[in-house]
């Protein structure tokens, strides 16, 4: 598995990564062998296993609807270079 | 004083031997002598932590302090502290002050312990080197020329030269047990959720666990009592009751069945190491434990596989750093993806951008089931292999690593190279077990880990075995000469 120059591109984009036009070969070259390293997994037949996304049983916990803390907005904005009036400062985004 | 473990640090406290404010000062003065060759803390929280230490010393006074109040620690730099900066060794992070405590934290504070500073790490623990940090690579105090291990390295450095007599470290493949045995300490990583990741930065979720770094398996077993136990901050924090990990400390492991896995003596081993560990499993049979020789016949594909996971969640769950929020935005944004992407380009360090590539790439449309889906198949897979080795052993004996610490720059640009060197650690991450790596010796002066894999919430039995084991041998001892 080999991954070319436009691969490279599509995949950082996915990630919202730019990444240098000098860089490129180089990933090229580092993504394919971490792919090469993870065709090892093809020498065992996986058909009837079944996935463990988790290591221990887990379960969605429920609890008493009750008000356990209120909002820390000032607390969190204390960063003041991004946020405006309590807002967070964006490019514009609405023409 | 310096050489003392948390167990006779307490006592020394109680019988005010020493006071708090003293012991802190002593600490932090060796701190900042000696950060500048081993580069181990990112923060030194001098101010507060004398501060801390007068209201402890206070406490003590009135009768009201516990077993560890007054007593320094450090905290790896990926636990969230409140009001200090938090940044997970990386530039994104470099401004981020956090607004609130780890659970992890806020245990070691409420028990009394005093936080000197915030240890040097891989950037978002990506990596088995401590290289990768943006506040430059932290170093071996056997020898500053090679590296500490990763990716909790400079909690490693700093309690092998007793800047600090315990630390914390997270462990997502092997970051607290590489770096312990490459600096010859203690380093347990519990079973997966029984330590809250609450405030602990997410590296992969499923595979993260947070755990203590001692010099002893005795103090393990103290910060244990401390940092283990149900949280309700973290979904994926386990209800199993907890142990009290100090109560078995003295228990005989005679008729112990520990089993050496054939795949753990491979050609991977260094020559030396295999001899070390050997010597260490004769001295846990004088103990009167059984060895008998198991399988672990899928071994080799947990690098693969861990390698799809890590990185595919790594991916995930590094994609709330946009630049909007916190952490590091780019200057002059033309528009949204502007902001987004230049924030992540300038904020991510190499390693980091290398695995936010390969876990976007494995979880794009029309790859999902020959990667990701594939590698939890062969998690599944290796997780069966532990299940099956444990009914007839109690526990399972190994290398930690395959080598000793190498140099400094020797595998940073040959990521293959890196990753491979995880192969006896990431698969108690694959399957959740708990493992411990305790002082074994050394090779031409460089300390060497034998690392015990328990079943699922056996950390008791670990830090029973760990604790047997020191009690006869003094590996974990020794200090670096440039630190005494």
């Amino acid at each position: 598995m080999s991954l070319d120059k436009s691969e490279i591109q599509k995949i950082a984009w996915l990630a919202r990564l730019a990444i240098d036009k000098d860089d490129i070969p180089s990933y090229c070259d580092e993504l394919t062998d971490i792919l090469d390293l993870m065709e090892q997994m093809n020498s065992v037949d996986t058909t009837d296993i079944v996935p463990l996304a988790h290591p221990l049983e887990v379960f969605s916990r429920l609890r008493v609807d009750n008000i356990t803390e209120t909002n820390q907005r000032e607390n969190f904005q204390k960063d003041q270079s991004k946020t405006k009036e309590g807002y967070y400062v964006v490019p514009k985004v609405i023409e | 004083m310096y050489k003392s473990t948390l167990a006779q640090l307490s006592v020394a406290l109680e019988s005010k031997k020493i006071s708090s404010e003293e012991l802190t000062r002593m600490y932090i003065e060796r701190c900042k002598k000696h950060n500048d060759s081993l580069n181990c803390f990112i923060t030194i929280t001098e101010e507060e932590a004398l501060k801390k230490a007068k209201e402890a010393d206070k406490k003590r006074a009135s009768g009201t302090g516990g077993q560890f109040t007054g007593i320094p620690i450090a905290q790896k730099d990926i636990f969230c502290t409140d009001g200090i900066k938090t940044s997970c060794g990386s530039k994104m992070l470099d401004n981020f002050v956090a607004p609130y405590d780890a659970t992890l934290v806020k245990r070691m504070n409420a028990a009394g312990f005093i936080m000197i500073g915030k240890t040097n790490m891989d950037e978002f623990a990506m990596g088995s080197s401590s290289e990768t940090s943006f506040y430059g690579p932290v170093k071996n105090p056997w020898d500053t020329s090679r590296v500490p291990g990763g990716s909790s390295g400079g909690s490693a450095s700093a309690v092998a030269a007793r800047l600090c007599p315990a630390a914390s470290g997270t462990d997502t493949g092997g970051s607290i047990r590489q770096p312990s045995s490459f600096c010859g300490i203690t380093g347990l990583k519990p079973t997966y959720g029984r330590v809250s990741r609450y405030g602990m930065i997410a590296f992969a979720s499923s595979l993260d666990q947070g755990g203590p770094m001692t010099q002893t398996a005795e103090d393990a077993a103290l910060i244990m009592n401390v940092i283990a136990g149900f949280d309700e901050y973290d979904s994926t924090s386990t209800e199993e009751p907890i142990d009290d990990y100090t109560a078995k400390l003295n228990n005989s492991i005679k008729g112990l069945k520990i089993g050496l896995p054939k795949q753990y003596f491979d050609k991977n081993l260094d020559k030396n190491v295999a001899d070390l560990i050997e010597d260490g499993v004769k001295e846990l049979e004088k103990l009167g434990a059984k060895c008998v020789d198991i399988e672990l016949p899928h071994t080799e594909l947990s690098i693969p596989a861990y390698y799809v996971v890590a990185p595919a969640e790594c991916s995930s769950n590094l994609s709330r750093y946009d630049g909007v929020r916190f952490g590091h935005r780019c200057n002059e944004p033309k528009d949204l993806s502007d902001l987004y992407c230049r924030s992540r380009q300038e904020g991510f360090g190499k390693e980091v951008k290398r695995r936010i590539m390969t876990g976007t790439y494995v979880l794009s449309a029309g790859y999902y089931d020959a990667y990701y889906l594939k590698a939890q198949k062969i998690r599944q897979i290796i997780r069966n292999d532990f299940q099956n080795a444990f009914k007839n052993v109690d526990i399972i004996a190994g290398p930690t690593t395959t080598g000793t610490a190498f140099k400094l720059d020797e595998k940073l640009n040959d990521p293959i190279s890196m990753y491979l060197s995880d192969i006896y650690t990431v698969s108690a991450n694959l399957a959740g077990l708990p493992a411990i790596s305790i002082p074994s010796g050394f090779i031409e002066k460089l300390p060497a880990g034998i690392q015990l894999i328990g079943n699922y919430f056996q950390e008791s039995l670990l830090i029973n075995v760990a604790h047997q084991f020191q009690k006869i041998t003094d590996w974990h001892q020794k200090i670096p000469k440039s630190y005494e």
